[in-house]
């Protein structure tokens, strides 16, 4: 394969016009999933969780592939799947430490099930890559109703935490000295979050949910602490990568996940800039003349 | 002197009331009233449960015997009769709130839903900060700002409610003299202008000798609660320690020389006349 091969295969805009109709529910699907993942990201990074996320990806993708083995509805397996590992963990993990050790143990099970099951599944090859690595037409109406409800209950159950756990999240001393109830709170969130990990799953698959559930939240704290303009940056990364995936991913013969991860990944990198080039300039601005001190190390 | 009401009801009514884990005795017996307005002040080595005495105040931790009450009640969680400042915790870095969103959070931080009234709720802001002298890092990120500054923010949020009970956690720690005198003062104000209760843990007595009240000493599952004059003496600090100490008075300061080698007391300012004098 020379190099121009290389590039029609990722990026080949043939037929386009004709394409895009077809992955109207796709796009739909990725615009909400880009919220939720945003909006859950935030907690995901102020409670510390991203190795969590990954574990709930991999029981969530074993519940999907048993779904596709006997025929049901890959959306609810996997749904079932990540909503037991965030009960699981929410229930056992209180603090971070016991729970990265829960993770790590379920981890592997959950993925080694998940194998297995694809390894009794005799379908379509693509179906059982797809859980994995994301795919983008494979959401019908039925599908996209199902994801569009369990969005809607992410979001409202969200609105309603939002405040409280934000509070518990970041100060949790003060937090239960007011009568926070961290606790219940906590197992709420794992269930949300459950709901949301089982929704990325269906585009950019178990591998690679960090990169709608971590990332997004993890670039907009780079270039602010503003929290409804952490909150609004972090939506829009997310929804700017799902979508922006989908289309490239359009017309090439490759799976849409790594469009998703590169543009992901290539906002953070960028806000990362931002951000060093602010701290940078804040502490020039801050200390005009530098302070005579101990010789500096060399 | 601040206006005592002993005749009013107190706001913390401790009766025999004991603490222990497993059979680790954290003090027993322990009958206190704490008064509208009176500051009190809670002094012991690491580990004597200061922290724990406040927790059970806040409902957080049960008594083993014995009973407590805060303002004729029961304490139970979550009381919006208390503010507190809890011991130093700093934030991360990448914690998304601004020093100002953190003050917010401990004015309505509690609630359910989506914030409503924010203009009321900025005006409220704006005074805190204002009090606790933290205007000028208002729009910081609280994961940037040092810890003297965001021990200023926590006096804010303790305060927003103006509460009946203020339970402060060593909230001098890392405050250069300067604001060590600011927030100290403002915790007294809080207690005699607004009458209310307060009840002050720290290790080190000099920086709020002239507001304190009362002592409560914790040391070694013992306790000893008077005036300061009466607590801080050589005698009744050798009997609660077991070993001798001795206790100077200078420039109404309080020295106090001997601490069993187990136990930290002094540190950061002191810590300088102290070695000084049981070096000699
Ligand atoms: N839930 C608990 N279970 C077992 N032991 C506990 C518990 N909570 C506190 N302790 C123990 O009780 C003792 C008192 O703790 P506390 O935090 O009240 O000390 P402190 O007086 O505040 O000390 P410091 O000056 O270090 O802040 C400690 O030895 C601690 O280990
Ligand atoms: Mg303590």
């Amino acid at each position: 394969m020379d190099l121009n091969d290389l590039l029609g295969t990722i990026f080949s805009f043939e037929n386009y016009a004709e394409l895009l109709p077809l992955v109207t529910n796709s796009l739909i699907a990725g615009a909400i999933l880009g919220l939720v993942g945003g909006l859950v990201g935030m907690f995901v990074m102020m409670r510390d969780m991203a190795f969590a996320v990954h574990g709930i990806a991999e029981l969530s993708f074993a519940g999907a592939a048993l779904a596709l083995l006997l025929g049901a509805n890959v959306v609810w397996g996997s749904v079932a799947g990540a909503l037991a590992a965030a009960l699981v963990l929410g229930l056992m993990g209180a603090s971070a430490k016991d729970r990265n050790s829960i993770t790590g143990v379920l981890m592997p099970f959950g993925l080694g099930l998940g194998i297995l099951f694809l390894a009794l599944y005799e379908g379509r090859s693509a179906n059982k890559f797809g859980l994995l690595t994301g795919q983008i037409v494979a959401v019908d109406s039925v599908q996209l109703g199902l994801l569009a409800g369990c969005a809607v209950v992410v979001v409202i159950g969200l609105a309603v935490i939002w405040r409280p756990l934000t509070f518990a999240s970041v100060d949790p001393a003060v937090a239960a000295a007011r009568g926070v109830p961290a606790g219940r709170l906590s197992v709420v969130f794992m269930l949300l979050l459950g709901l949301s990990v089982a929704l990325s799953i269906q585009v950019v698959g178990a591998l690679l949910v960090l990169s709608l559930l971590v990332t997004p939240a993890a670039a907009a704290l780079r270039v602010t602490s503003r929290p409804t303009l952490t909150v609004v940056l972090s939506v829009a990364f997310a929804v700017l990568s799902v979508v922006g995936g989908i289309l490239l991913a359009l017309a090439g013969r490759l799976p849409i996940s790594p469009y998703v991860t590169t543009i992901s990944f290539l906002i953070y990198l960028a806000c990362r800039l931002i951000g060093w080039r602010r701290t940078v300039a804040a502490s020039r601005a801050r200390r005009p003349k530098p302070v005579a001190g101990p010789a500096p190390v060399r | 002197m601040p206006a005592k009401q002993n005749t009013a009801e107190p706001v913390v009514r401790l009766r025999a009331a004991g603490l222990h884990f497993g059979d680790r005795v954290l003090w027993e017996g322990l009958d206190l009233d704490v008064a509208p307005g009176e500051f009190l002040a809670v002094l012991g080595p690491n580990g004597s449960g200061k922290t724990t005495l406040l927790k059970v105040l806040l409902g957080l931790q049960q008594l083993s015997s014995g009973t407590v009450e805060v303002c004729g009640h029961p304490a139970t969680r979550g009381s919006r009769l208390i503010g507190t400042i809890p011991q130093q915790k700093a934030f991360p870095g990448n914690t998304p709130l601004r020093a100002r969103d953190l003050v917010a959070l401990g004015i309505d931080g509690h609630r359910w839903g989506p914030r409503l009234f924010r203009r009321r709720l900025n005006e409220r802001v704006d005074a805190l900060l204002e009090l606790v002298g933290a205007t000028g890092y208002a729009e910081r990120p609280v994961g940037v700002l040092s810890g003297g500054e965001q021990q200023r923010l926590r006096a804010a949020q303790a305060l927003s409610d103006d509460p009946r009970l203020l339970l402060c956690d060593e909230p001098l720690l890392s405050l250069d003299l300067h604001h060590q005198r600011a927030v100290s003062a403002l915790i007294h104000r809080q207690a005699c202008d607004r009458g209310s209760a307060v009840v002050f843990v720290t290790h080190e007595i000099n920086p709020i000798l002239q507001y304190v009240d009362r002592v409560l000493y914790l040391a070694g599952g013992r306790f000893h609660v008077g005036t300061p004059a009466e607590v801080m003496t050589s005698e009744t600090l050798s009997e609660l320690y077991g070993s001798p100490i001795e206790v100077f008075r200078s420039n109404g300061r309080i020295v106090v020389v001997g601490m069993p080698d187990t136990v930290e007391h002094h540190h950061g300012a002191e810590a300088a006349s102290h070695d000084a004098l049981a070096g000699s």
